[in-house]
């Protein structure tokens, strides 16, 4: 496959590539096939209609499925079962379509949960919470920090995010992804639900995600306008089976995809 | 202790060497980033502000220049602004959330050559309309955030410009002498900023201030209150606007105290909370606002304490004003009050960021008498003041113990009121601008051929307290068609006290009636809504609901009896009503960037609805173009109900206003 980026989008290599990857429920065959590759620093879309396999395949790459044939690679290293542990340790975060959070905690112990990977002081040392485990809690509040005041929350961070509106509840779900400092981050559907504006700042603070900390992204989502305008690359699936692959602009005038989504005559 | 005035300080950039002199340890400035609050000495302040300044003149600014100032309240704006005057450059702020068009005339008008901006957000609003700002140069930013990627050949970190110049500084001594001498060579008749109105009354104009008049005002008030190096203000308000820079800029340089800003404008009331000011300015409607929440927060309370928090404030509102104002009360009410304080006055004035606050000011419009005392009888020292950008901000303050919800007091020191043949307020003051930048025409126009400036404001000097009472703007106050009276600031004000009612709209001059066009208040009705179990899924909704309409009505009422009581007011009773299908809003022109209705422009553009208020119908029809903040443009549609009111009948001999 080849895989035009465009002229302004700086992509390394490739990141994590999905090779033949096959799934099926029982009869239902979810994916069947699929293979695309996501590059270092790229933002790249999954779409496709309602139970295309988008959910099921961002599932398999972070190791909640497991695909009974294919491949993923990630970082180099192959595997044919990754486990949604491996994957949380090799650096991939993800966001769900229902939010997922915490409620009865606030925001800032939500997103100091995502950083529960990477303290090193062991379960005792973090209940004294004195000398290096406190310098340890200490520097990680400083990054959670960081990342508040990256997505604006401030005004939130002591709010239990159950009386939170679903907007800044996404927010906080993107900040606890973004606690891990992960490598890939994966976003299910991050503007469903959204109003108007709450999209549009949802839209700048992935660009400003990839930006910044140079995370690479992977996302489903339904809004063809938000698509088109983040993605550098997409990949359209139906009846879990991949019908194109290319630029936002290629994908858009492919006669399968729009076949896809509006229907073919008969 | 009282400022140290021996030694003359007739500039901003001069008081601030005097503060790093006498209380160099003290802090000047705090900042919350990343949720820790920062703290900055005067000394800190002075070396700063000397490298910036530094940094700015080998970008190119020079004295004379004009330097826009974009943002909210943060340390390195307020320090652009005396980076910039160190240098005798003038700065010009702007309203942060002012739209890109606004933005172009301020910019475009005050010939700015640099601009200093807060973020990729107003960096990002200039370069939309470059094309219409020929003259600008340079701009420095605050925040880095999401310009990495920007030409920097004419944009600049301000880290950056001051780091050079810190650089400058350390290897070459002469720009040390050289900056010292710059800062000298300020005079303080030189413009020290240019203020642009708000703009209530048609386009904004640029009130330009100098330095040495500016400091004169500034030192009548800090002494008439109080102020020292040991107090506290937070920063909340926009920096555009006169308060802030007078009572936090200019009162802070002068008495030395240290101004906080809040980590963003979203949490300013967290952050009151958290520094406990002991200056606090709030126009009403943030007091409002306060009392809203707080009242909304008490329905959802429990049992117990919603009948405590009820039963004390009762016993405030009986005995808490008289015993703020040191007046005789009986010893079982001063027990129940000091219990109430325990209780509930204190913790609530601690939610509130009060517990600390000595005096505290309202202005810019009139106050709710009920709201006004409310404050009072919880034990907040809360005066108001009257004055405008024009005379730099004070004309008049309520000296503490000598309060009336009514007035706005008597003229500050030094301040000369006379009230015009036809009502309008007249002063001459130590703060008094020096004209309009580049309208000589508009400054003619205001002055009176002795030297007064007009306020445009319409009042009178009481004669029980000798306090002046500003009725309303002295073009403003109408006459219905039998000669009845109509001050509609009067009647929106009655309106506006209800929780449920966030802006109101009357019309009346030379119509038959008063009629009036009412925004709810979304919070406390929707929370109404909530206990009632009304489902509704918008504002607009809401709004044209016909049991909120029952819910308003009874209001519209209850106003009505009250001006019922008044003879000369009981022929304005409002006779029909509507609820607005939207918000009115500054961005959509309807309210200005201090929030005050323009009544005219409302009138234009809802023009079928006032003619419906006017012609018997009981529904119109209106499709109203809004302006997102981006600019973008889009259309609200809706059909809105009007009501009659039951008026109450005229007392018998009907006495008018001729």
């Amino acid at each position: 496959m080849r895989a035009p980026s465009g002229p302004d989008v700086a992509v390394g290599d490739v990141l994590l590539s999905v090779e033949r990857v096959s799934l099926s429920f029982g009869g239902v065959n979810a994916v069947s096939d699929v293979s695309f590759d996501i590059r270092k620093g790229e933002i790249r879309a999954i779409i496709g209609p309602n139970g295309a396999g988008k959910t099921s395949m961002l599932n398999v790459i972070n190791g909640f499925y497991q695909p009974q044939q294919g491949r993923i690679t990630f970082k180099g290293e192959s595997h044919t079962k990754m486990r949604p542990y491996e994957a949380a340790h090799g650096g991939i975060a993800r966001t769900f379509q229902n939010v997922a959070l915490f409620r009865g905690m606030t925001a800032l112990d939500n997103i100091m949960a995502g950083r529960s990977l990477k303290m090193n002081k062991n379960f005792f040392w973090q209940l004294l919470r004195y000398g290096p485990a406190m310098r340890e809690e200490v520097e990680h509040r400083r990054r959670v920090e960081e990342i508040i005041d990256f997505l604006k929350i401030q005004e939130i961070r002591r709010t239990p995010v159950g009386r939170l509106p679903y907007g800044l509840q996404k927010r906080v779900e993107l900040g606890r992804a973004l606690a891990m400092e992960p490598e890939l981050l994966l976003l299910d559907e991050p503007m469903a639900g959204m109003n108007m504006e709450e999209k549009e700042d949802m839209s700048r603070f992935v660009l400003d995600v990839n930006d910044h900390y140079g995370t690479t992204i992977a996302l489903i989502e339904h809004d063809m306008g938000v698509v088109m305008d983040l993605s550098d690359r997409v990949v359209v699936l139906d009846h879990g089976i991949k019908i194109a692959d290319g630029s936002p602009d290629e994908v858009k005038t492919n006669q399968a995809v729009i076949d896809a989504y509006l229907g073919v005559a008969h | 202790m009282a400022p140290n005035v021996a030694a003359r300080a007739d500039t901003f950039p001069k008081l601030l060497i005097r503060n790093a002199e006498s209380f160099g340890a003290r802090p000047a400035m705090r900042h919350k980033d990343l949720g820790i609050w920062q703290t900055w000495t005067w000394a800190q302040v002075l070396e700063t502000v000397r490298a910036y300044t530094l940094g700015l003149h080998r970008l190119g600014l020079k004295r004379g220049d004009t330097i826009a100032i974009v943002g909210a309240n943060r340390p390195r704006l307020y320090w652009s602004v005396m980076a910039a005057q160190a240098l005798g450059a003038i700065p010009v702020p702007v309203y942060s959330d002012a739209v890109a068009d606004e933005l172009a005339f301020v910019l475009a008008h005050a010939e700015v050559r640099f601009a200093a901006v807060e973020d990729q957000e107003q960096v990002d609003k200039i370069m939309s309309v470059m094309d219409r700002l020929p003259k600008l140069e340079q701009m420095v930013y605050d925040e880095t955030r999401g310009l990495r990627e920007y030409d920097h050949s004419r944009l600049h970190s301000m880290d950056d410009v001051v780091a050079d110049g810190r650089q400058a500084l350390a290897s070459d001594s002469s720009f040390g002498v050289w900056l010292d001498n710059e800062i000298a060579a300020g005079k303080g008749s030189d413009p020290s900023i240019i203020l642009y109105t708000s703009g209530t009354t048609g386009q904004s104009k640029g009130v330009v201030l100098t330095g040495e008049r500016s400091i004169k005002a500034a030192e009548d008030t800090v002494a008439f209150d109080h102020l020292s190096e040991q107090d506290v203000s937070l920063a909340y308000l926009p920096l555009a606007w006169v308060g802030d820079h007078y009572l936090n800029y200019a009162q802070g340089l002068v008495a030395g105290f240290c101004i906080a800003c809040p980590e963003s404008s979203d949490t300013a009331m967290q952050d009151l909370r958290e520094i406990g000011p002991t200056f606090y300015f709030a126009p009403p409607r943030t007091l409002e606002v306060l009392l809203t929440r707080v009242m909304i927060r008490m329905e959802d309370a429990g049992f117990l304490k919603r009948k405590m928090f009820h039963y004390f404030i009762g016993v405030a509102r009986r005995y808490g004003e008289r015993i703020l104002d040191g007046e005789p009360v009986p010893l079982g009410a001063r027990l129940l009050y000091w219990l109430g304080t325990i209780l509930v006055y204190g913790p609530l004035k601690n939610v509130l960021g009060f517990s600390r606050v000595r005096t505290a000011y309202t202005a810019g419009e009139a106050i709710g008498p009920d709201l006004f005392a409310f404050y009072r009888s919880i034990g907040l020292n809360l005066k108001q003041l009257y004055g405008q950008t024009e005379a730099f901000l004070y004309l008049t303050a309520q000296p503490d113990g000598a309060i009336y919800s009514d007035t706005v007091g008597p003229a500050c020191p030094n301040v000369d009121i006379r009230i015009a043949e036809n009502g309008e307020v007249l002063f001459k003051s130590p703060g008094m601008f020096a004209g309009y930048f580049k309208d000589d025409a508009k400054t003619a126009e205001v002055m009176t051929p002795d030297g007064y400036v007009k306020t445009g404001d319409a009042g009178f000097f009481d004669e029980k307290t000798g306090h002046l009472k500003i009725i309303d703007r002295a073009k403003d106050v109408g006459k219905l068609n039998d000669g009845t009276l109509f001050p509609p600031k009067y009647i929106e004000n009655k309106l506006k006290f209800f929780p449920n009612i966030r802006e109101v709209v009357a019309y009346g001059d030379g119509r038959d009636f008063v009629a009036v066009m009412i925004n709810i208040d979304l919070t406390a009705v929707g929370s109404w809504a909530e206990r009632n179990n009304l489902v509704y899924g918008s504002y607009q909704e809401l709004a044209g609901h016909p049991l909120v309409y029952d819910m308003i009505e009874k209001n519209v009422a209850e106003v009505n009896r009250s001006l019922a009581e008044d003879k000369v007011m009981a022929g304005a009773q409002i006779k029909r009503f509507l609820i607005l299908h939207k918000e009115l809003d500054a961005d959509d022109g309807e309210l200005t960037r201090t929030q005050k209705v323009r009544r005219g422009f409302i009138a234009e553009r809802y023009a079928p609805l006032v003619t419906a208020l006017y012609d018997g119908s009981t529904e119109a029809d209106i499709s109203t173009e809004v302006t997102f903040e981006d600019g973008r443009k889009g259309v609200i549609k809706a059909r809105v109900k009007i009501r009659d009111m039951q008026t109450e009948p005229l007392p018998a001999p009907m006495e008018k206003a001729a």
